[in-house]
């Protein structure tokens, strides 16, 4: 039995292979310490700028952070502002009230806040996360959404009842989800909804894919998806209209720029595109 | 024959001194970013509150309907994962490099596009959904099912690699003797090659089987959300973070220790001793 690896086996690699490696591992090393010195600036000068270091300029940017509801008409008006005032970006978040109010006494940056009910007001007021008194600039109240031509023949809550009808609600702590809660109690109507979404944009979203066959939704959502849903007004949800209140922000990086954006909200022009989208004046 | 089998390790002592010392600022920088947020979490937790919190309904609603649908996820990638990653390592067929990034692709997906896409075709207007409602009545979307769909999309790939992978590296001699022994094509899969392969399809099992129970962006876009039929753990956390952020520590405390359970349990694979 022979072996014929020994056999084949040249004598010379053995002694140039070794070297190779250790003088590629010496050339990759340095390169290793370049990369990394350059590499730690760069990455405490992205920490720095990520924490909100002090920027040359004053601040042209409004960061608004505004209910669901809101995502048409402040659209709007972000735009209209940054038209009256060239050089300003209105930068616009929407998101579930309750959700916002948590962002912002997590310390999130933000100069405006504009909720959908009082209630979701309230935690940021009690954290001292305002630089003024909240105004309420509008209101606005429930609406059964249904697909166009109501194929179910919804005429009022009870109908929502009935078994088979799918319900969309937004939850409980979001205001549209308060605003369903107070209206179904009102009409003593027990409802089990199917979902429970984070904000009403959310909740008219499971409505536009055909997933659900209602859903509670403010009046201006409703008028905002005309094209796809129908909206039927029912009596009680008079007992659960939602007041809309605006504040500027304690911890504003514009504060300027955030008193100015609710004083817009506010003048003429604020009422009157609030009152095109179906918004009630406060 | 009969020397003794030995463990081959690199000598420690050679290789503990040849990296450049500046590596050790980085590197105690990222073990920091890994786990002070951890800390942070059990330094907050509400010890003493901790018991009644636990004990709420709502909570245990979402553990009982986690551990429900992460557990038959997990079956249902067993049933489908395991021949797909057979499949993928035994049987040479054109095509295979591309079946096996399709099969990878939910791992690299963002879960809430696979939830738009699970959205769209099961369901109620869905390619396929719509014929499931009208020919057997079946909608999924918004029930228990449709979270496991979720979660079984999202974890399957976690299996078939772990799979997939014990598969090649299991020797086929012993299935070849199985062979020429007289076992046929089921009894050597289930007398030989799972055995074999049991430590790999266990470790993938329980990989899978974490990765749905922390399933979050593919549940809430498909199943939506409602206390006890579609709000899991991890959607139960984002919930609370909003109206009892104390809540929200107390079930993240939760899916920390099922983590850390997980962990123990697989250290012999992932945190070899030396």
């Amino acid at each position: 039995m022979t072996h014929p690896a020994t056999m084949t086996l040249p004598p010379a690699p053995p002694t140039t292979a070794p070297q190779a490696p250790a003088a590629m591992s010496r050339v990759s090393a340095s390169i290793g310490s370049r990369v990394l010195a350059a590499a730690v600036p760069l990455l405490l000068l992205f920490l720095a700028a990520c924490g909100g270091g002090a920027p040359a300029a004053p601040p042209r940017t409004v960061t608004v952070l505004a209910a669901a509801s809101l995502t048409e008409v402040f659209t709007t008006l972000g735009r209209d502002f940054e038209t009256g005032r060239p050089g300003t970006t209105v930068v616009l978040s929407f998101a579930g009230s309750s959700s916002l109010a948590a962002q912002i006494n997590a310390g999130a940056p933000a100069d405006v806040f504009a909720a959908a009910s009082m209630a979701t007001m309230k935690p940021v007021v009690d954290a001292g996360s305002t630089a003024a008194e909240p105004v309420v600039f509008a209101r606005n109240q429930l609406v059964i959404a249904v697909p166009r031509g109501n194929p179910r023949g919804v005429t009022g809550l009870t109908d929502l009842a009935r078994p088979g009808v799918k319900v969309a609600l937004c939850a409980p702590p979001v205001p549209c989800g308060a605003a369903a809660r107070t209206a179904l109690a009102a009409a003593g109507v027990a409802l089990t909804p199917v979902t429970l979404e984070q904000d009403v944009k959310a909740t008219l979203a499971k409505l536009r894919l055909g997933e659900v066959d209602a859903a509670l939704v403010y009046r201006t959502d409703a008028a905002a998806a005309s094209d796809q849903v129908a909206a039927v007004e029912f009596p009680e949800s008079a007992a659960a209209v939602n007041e809309y209140p605006i504040v500027a922000l304690a911890g504003a990086p514009n504060p300027g720029g955030a008193a100015a954006f609710v004083a817009y909200v506010r003048s003429p022009a604020g009422v009157a595109a609030l009152s095109a989208a179906g918004f009630q004046p406060p | 024959m009969r020397t003794p089998r030995r463990r081959v390790t690199p000598d420690r002592g050679v290789s503990a001194g040849r990296g450049p010392r500046g590596l050790l600022v980085p590197a105690a920088v990222g073990l920091a970013f890994l786990v002070l947020p951890l800390v942070g979490l059990v330094l907050r937790a509400p010890w003493s509150t901790l018991p009644g919190r636990l004990a709420d309904p709502a909570v245990l609603a979402a553990l009982r309907l986690s551990l429900l649908t992460a557990t038959v996820a997990t079956a249902v990638c067993l049933v489908l994962g395991v021949p797909l990653a057979y499949l993928l390592a035994r049987v040479p067929f054109p095509g295979r490099g591309v079946v096996r990034a399709l099969v990878m692709l939910p791992l690299v997906l963002p879960p809430v596009v696979g939830g738009v896409a699970l959205l769209l075709v099961l369901g109620r207007r869905g390619l396929v959904g719509s014929h499931l409602a009208s020919w057997f009545g079946v909608s999924l979307p918004f029930t228990p099912a449709a979270v496991v769909l979720a979660e079984a999309f999202v974890a399957m790939p976690f299996l078939v690699i772990a799979v997939e992978g014990a598969l090649r590296g299991a020797d086929q001699r012993y299935e070849d003797a199985a062979a020429t022994l007289g076992a046929g094509r089921w009894t050597t899969l289930g007398r030989v090659t799972l055995p074999l392969v049991a430590p790999g399809l266990a470790a993938g099992a329980v990989l899978c089987w974490a990765r749905a129970l922390g399933e979050f962006g593919a549940t809430i876009t498909f199943a939506g959300s409602f206390p006890g039929r579609t709000q899991t753990m991890p959607l139960a956390v984002y919930l609370a973070l909003e109206t009892d952020p104390a809540d929200a520590v107390v079930l993240s405390l939760v899916l920390l220790g099922v983590s850390v359970a997980i962990l123990a349990g697989l250290r012999e694979r992932w945190l070899p001793s030396r």
